[in-house]
């Protein structure tokens, strides 16, 4: 640091200056008078110490590398692996014949020939339903629930051995009894995203209401607020970002399971879809659904964490 | 802001016995006791003070004293395992809003703008006021403390002091018998606490609402204080002495300064703190 700062009119005559060790270092102080006690600084420091002087401009050109390079070295490389893996098994089709039948596939998104041969389109939207189905009772059970375990002691002890023995069974363990039961592949897969995808909601809203500030607690006591005022300008606001996280969480899951639901079940859908190129020998567009669960997943992530830096107060 | 203003007087030279309800504030042998895993722990013991409406009483101590808790108490935050509070005559059982505190780390809610955290006080005191006149008084206690300009502000949008000073407004704006501080300047840099203060005075001085502040600050407590409650060190705290500051109104920090009567005061509180009753270095 402190051969940069003394030497800032030298700065100025060559930004590209590399004070590589003390000696160089010291000559340059040298010719500067006031720096007399800078010099006493530089002598201290280690010689293998090297500093670069940049300009703003150089400085953004670096932090534009920085962004754009290591991503697009990334994907590179992802390429060329897959490259290589196509040439191998030459069954598995490269990057360039997916992209082809990618553009062929997006040309017409929305057209319906029949059930099983309707636009790639519909069928993403489709599975969206299904997951805002799943996903939005799961959330009008899942939030209130998790109010009272974190309001109520004796609810949270009551709760705990249910929600830890239930929790962690896979999704897909859970569609035979949603077959039996609603009789339908459709209901059945929404019965998997909701008791897949309602835990983190759950469990994150309980949480949070269980951490409400104490000095928050005494705002309310002193000013004597009712229970309902307590609720509505407390606990719901400061719990609000933990719940957001339970439903980011929660959708990342039920989007996780839709794909693996609809491939057992069958209609329409992304996974659905999925299953029937690979029994028509599509095997590109295999490849393009995987990037489109991929890609939608991302959007989701992407938008609900926006909607939660909105409830961010901090 | 209340109509005790009317009757208190103030500028001459002497604070002249005020014409004030005596033992507005009791406090009656009062022990406080916590029982925690090591064990039960006694923080307060005997603790006996009687204070006047109007008066502006400090409690200074070494941390851990138990200061805070006798705060506590007088709100109802906290319940005595012996002895009893009471406030204007009846027994203190519980918080509320007659018995306002300012919090020492302000405590608004960061969801709610400045005004807003004001409201929700004026609304559960003046409810069956109209919403106009509800209104009006919670502008009213915002400008009280300077901050009729930043009343759509949120608390994570302004500096620490004025975060404070939402704070001092909505224990204001309740108009409570009596005003609890909880170190309300602890956090502040000293010459952002030092404006505080001086506003602190003046508002108190307007309004002639009973105050107890807690401090650690020699310096506030002298120059806001009618009586200055000095705390032995806990466990088992008590209070040890308590100092009459007999300073005339207005006072002004800088004329202080060289007050051989606000020295002599100042002296003795820091010989009670450092001589009598030092704390060993943590």
């Amino acid at each position: 640091m402190s051969a940069v700062n003394s030497n800032k009119d030298l700065t100025l005559q060559d930004s590209l200056v590399l004070v590589s060790n003390e000696n160089d270092a010291d000559k340059l102080v040298a010719a500067n008078e006031d720096n007399t006690h800078m010099k006493m600084l530089n002598k201290v420091k280690t010689k293998s110490r090297a500093a670069k002087i940049k300009t703003p401009g150089q400085l953004r050109r670096i932090e534009f590398f920085k962004t754009i390079i290591p991503p697009a070295f990334g994907i590179l490389l992802f390429l060329a692996v897959w490259t290589l893996i196509s040439h191998l098994q030459p069954v598995l089709p490269g990057p360039v014949s997916t992209w082809h039948s990618a553009v062929e596939l997006f040309a017409h998104p929305f057209h319906q020939n029949s059930l099983d041969d309707q636009g790639i389109g519909w069928n993403i939207l489709s599975s969206l339903e299904r997951v805002a189905l799943g996903f939005g009772l799961a959330a009008l059970v899942g939030i209130p629930l998790g109010f009272m375990i974190g309001r109520y002691e004796f609810i949270s002890r009551m709760t705990a051995p249910v929600i830890g023995l239930l929790r962690p069974v896979s999704p897909l363990a859970w569609l035979p009894l949603g077959l039996l039961v609603l009789k339908a592949a459709g209901p059945a897969a929404i019965w998997v995203i909701f008791i897949s995808s309602i835990w983190p909601m759950v469990i994150n809203t309980a949480v949070g209401v269980s951490k409400v500030p104490q000095d928050y607690m005494n705002v309310a006591k002193v000013l004597n607020l009712s229970e309902w005022k307590i609720i509505t300008k407390i606990s719901f606001p400061y719990v609000l970002p933990y719940m957001m996280t339970g439903v980011r969480l929660s959708i990342g899951i039920a989007w996780l399971v839709i794909v693996a639901a609809e491939m057992l079940n069958g209609g329409a859908g992304i996974g659905f879809w999925l299953w029937d190129e690979y029994n028509a020998s599509n095997y590109e567009h295999i490849i393009i659904a995987i990037f489109i669960v991929g890609i939608v997943g991302l959007l989701l992530e992407v938008g609900l964490t926006a909607i939660a830096n909105r409830f961010n107060y901090e | 802001m209340s109509n005790i203003a009317h009757e208190k007087h103030h500028g001459d030279s002497h604070k002249v016995a005020k014409k004030f309800i005596e033992r507005y504030v009791e406090i009656e042998d009062v022990g406080m006791r916590f029982v925690s895993k090591k064990g039960e722990f006694e923080a307060l013991k005997n603790i006996n003070l009687s204070i006047t409406q109007g008066e502006f009483i400090s409690i200074i101590g070494h941390s851990g004293c138990g200061k805070s808790t006798v705060l506590n108490l007088i709100a109802g935050l906290l319940h005595p395992t012996s002895g009893n509070l009471f406030c204007a005559g009846r027994e203190i059982a519980a918080p509320g809003p007659e018995r306002a505190v300012v919090f020492q780390n302000h405590s608004l809610l960061p969801w709610l703008n400045c005004f807003e955290n004001v409201y929700l006080a004026v609304e559960r005191v003046f409810g069956s006021e109209s919403k106009v006149q509800q209104e009006a008084r919670t502008y009213a206690a915002l400008d009280l403390v300077g901050l009729g300009h930043a009343v759509e502000k949120r608390p994570n949008e302004i500096s620490g002091g004025m975060k404070q000073r939402v704070g001092i407004a909505r224990a204001l704006a309740m108009e409570p018998k009596v005003l609890l501080l909880d170190e309300p300047f602890g956090a502040l840099d000293a010459l952002t606490r030092a404006g505080l203060q001086d506003e602190l005075m003046k508002i108190m001085q307007k309004s002639g609402a009973t105050a107890v502040m807690v401090t650690h600050d020699v310096d506030e407590a002298v120059l806001l204080s009618d009586r200055i409650v000095m705390m032995t060190n806990g466990p088992s705290a008590t209070i040890g002495e308590i100092l009459t500051v007999d300073l005339p109104y207005p006072r002004k920090r800088l004329e202080l300064a060289e007050n051989p009567q606000y020295n002599h005061l100042r002296s003795e509180v820091l010989k009670f703190l450092y001589e009598r009753h030092a704390k060993k270095a943590a």
